[in-house]
């Protein structure tokens, strides 16, 4: 698993990179009350806001990590936006999508690096 | 965090695990370990304990000892009737300014020889300069600066409260008592700011520490912060000073009509005599331009606060904006309050609140959101 500066991490499954926000940014945000995906299909640029994510305080703009194309969303978080809280590491996953270069990953943190980076 | 004062429960708060913020010069707490969401429906189900300490406590006594001379003095900057009002009981009421509109909202008691104001934290230097300058020849202004005041709030309040003094459940909403306890006198009121039954408590603040320890000892009080403290007044429809209103909104804007009672309107016994009274008593009889209204998003993305309000999906200019907003966890929907040109300000109808660049449809609504349930 890979981590951002954004909080969000990225795990890699073949050619896809499945993407969540970290268990440090769920507790940060505190209950979450909203979140908005993209449609399947979109084409992204790293840094791109793909998705809304909202909290009894504020709204966040989740970061496309990469570039490529959304494939697959997790409804189910919309639905249920309290599963973000509950299992932000697993469950509640926000989207997969390609990934043209894997060399991209190296990019990242990993996890005692990102463990440093939030104390 | 520098430069901020911290109530007589700040330790307390740290030792609960409360994630603390800076709001009108004291460093508060805005949330525990259970978070806003479950602080909330804690409140809703059971019962609250907040450190509101940072409010204003301002007593107001007639230099002539007769109490009617304070009250009549009162009523020139409210337009509330004081006169009227019974020993022992409160009132919500506004100070408004020469343009009509509201330079605080406040509860008023009334004692057997003072007035008992409590006041917006933000707002307290201003009001009591305001009383000051407009009251001094009448009445002694002395404001409380060591006392804490503590409100428990929900439907196990009263009985949280029957071990601190027995007569509790005596008291009808919006009665005022002080009483002797165990933790000092007690400036007991019937009262919140949740849409709940519930009561404030101004305390001594050397006790302050010890009556939260005793109310959260027992199993149905937790602590609540700040966040909750904001979803459950905006589900129950009551106006954040600063937020909702402001020098510039008008009572009838503000839909806080029933504020201003029949003997201070056109035709009652001391009708105006307050400060804007031109302007509000015509508004009282003709409407206003713009009126506070309750909205309901009808999908689940809030509508926050400076979200603009249009009549349409497409083109045309807003007609409002909202003034609060976000989830209502007891509701398990997104809420606002927002002020809205008054004809379309009518419940049932569809505006739309922009979001993201999105129109997304939202009905106007009565409030309170969720009818309260109060102890009359």
């Amino acid at each position: 698993m890979k981590f951002t500066e954004e909080h969000e991490w990225l795990r890699v499954e073949g050619d896809l990179v499945t993407v969540g926000i970290t268990r440090h940014a769920s507790e940060q945000l505190g209950d979450v009350v909203f979140v908005e995906l993209p449609g399947p299909g979109t084409k992204v640029a790293k840094g791109d806001e793909v998705a809304v994510i909202e909290s009894v305080k504020a709204a966040s703009d989740i970061l496309a990590p990469v570039d490529g194309e959304i494939v697959e969303v997790n409804d189910a978080i919309v639905d249920s936006p309290g599963k973000v809280n509950e299992d932000p590491m697993g469950d509640a996953w926000f989207f997969k999508m390609t990934l043209s270069d894997i060399s991209i990953l190296d990019s990242f943190m990993d996890e005692a690096e990102y463990g440093e980076l939030v104390g | 965090m520098a430069g901020l004062k911290r109530t007589a429960l700040y330790d307390l708060h740290i030792e609960l695990g409360a994630e603390t913020v800076p709001f009108a010069g004291y460093e508060m707490p805005v949330r525990y370990a259970l978070g806003v969401m479950r602080e909330h429906l804690h409140c809703r189900s059971s019962a609250g304990l907040f450190d509101v300490s940072h409010m204003g406590q301002i007593l107001v006594r007639p230099k002539s000892g007769d109490l009617v001379d304070a009250a009549r003095a009162f009523e020139t900057l409210v337009p509330a009737d004081l006169l009227g009002l019974k020993v022992g009981r409160q009132r919500y009421t506004l100070l408004t300014n020469e343009d009509g509109g509201i330079i605080d909202d406040l509860m008023v008691a009334k004692r057997a020889d003072h007035l008992f104001l409590v006041v917006n934290a933000a707002r307290r230097e201003v009001d009591l300069a305001h009383l000051e300058e407009r009251l001094a020849d009448t009445c002694e202004i002395e404001e409380v600066t060591d006392r804490a005041l503590l409100a428990v709030q929900g439907p196990k309040a009263e009985a949280a409260l029957e071990g601190i003094w027995s007569g509790i459940n005596c008291m009808r909403f919006m009665d005022v008592e002080t009483v002797g306890s165990e933790f000092g006198t007690l400036r007991i009121s019937r009262s919140g700011y949740t849409g709940e039954d519930g009561f404030e408590i101004s305390v001594s603040g050397q006790y302050a520490g010890p009556l939260a320890m005793a109310l959260l000892a027992q199993d149905s009080v937790e602590p609540i912060g700040l966040g909750a403290r904001d979803s459950l007044r905006l589900e129950a429809g009551l106006c954040l000073y600063g937020s909702d209103i402001d020098a510039s909104t008008s009572p009838t804007e503000a839909s806080l009509e029933w504020a201003v009672q029949k003997a201070r309107r056109a035709g009652g016994e001391r009708a105006g005599g307050f400060p804007g009274a031109g302007r509000i008593l015509r508004e009282l009889q003709h409407g206003a331009r713009r009126r506070r209204v309750g909205l309901m998003p009808e999908g689940r993305a809030p509508m926050r606060a400076g979200t603009r309000i249009y009549r349409e999906p497409h083109g045309g200019d807003s007609i409002g904006t909202v003034c609060s907003g976000g989830f209502g966890p007891s509701i398990e929907r997104p809420v606002s309050i927002a002020y809205v040109q008054s004809e379309q300000g009518h419940a049932g109808t569809t505006v739309y609140g922009e979001v993201r660049g999105r129109r997304l449809p939202a009905t106007v609504t009565e409030m309170p959101f969720r009818s309260p349930d109060f102890k009359r």
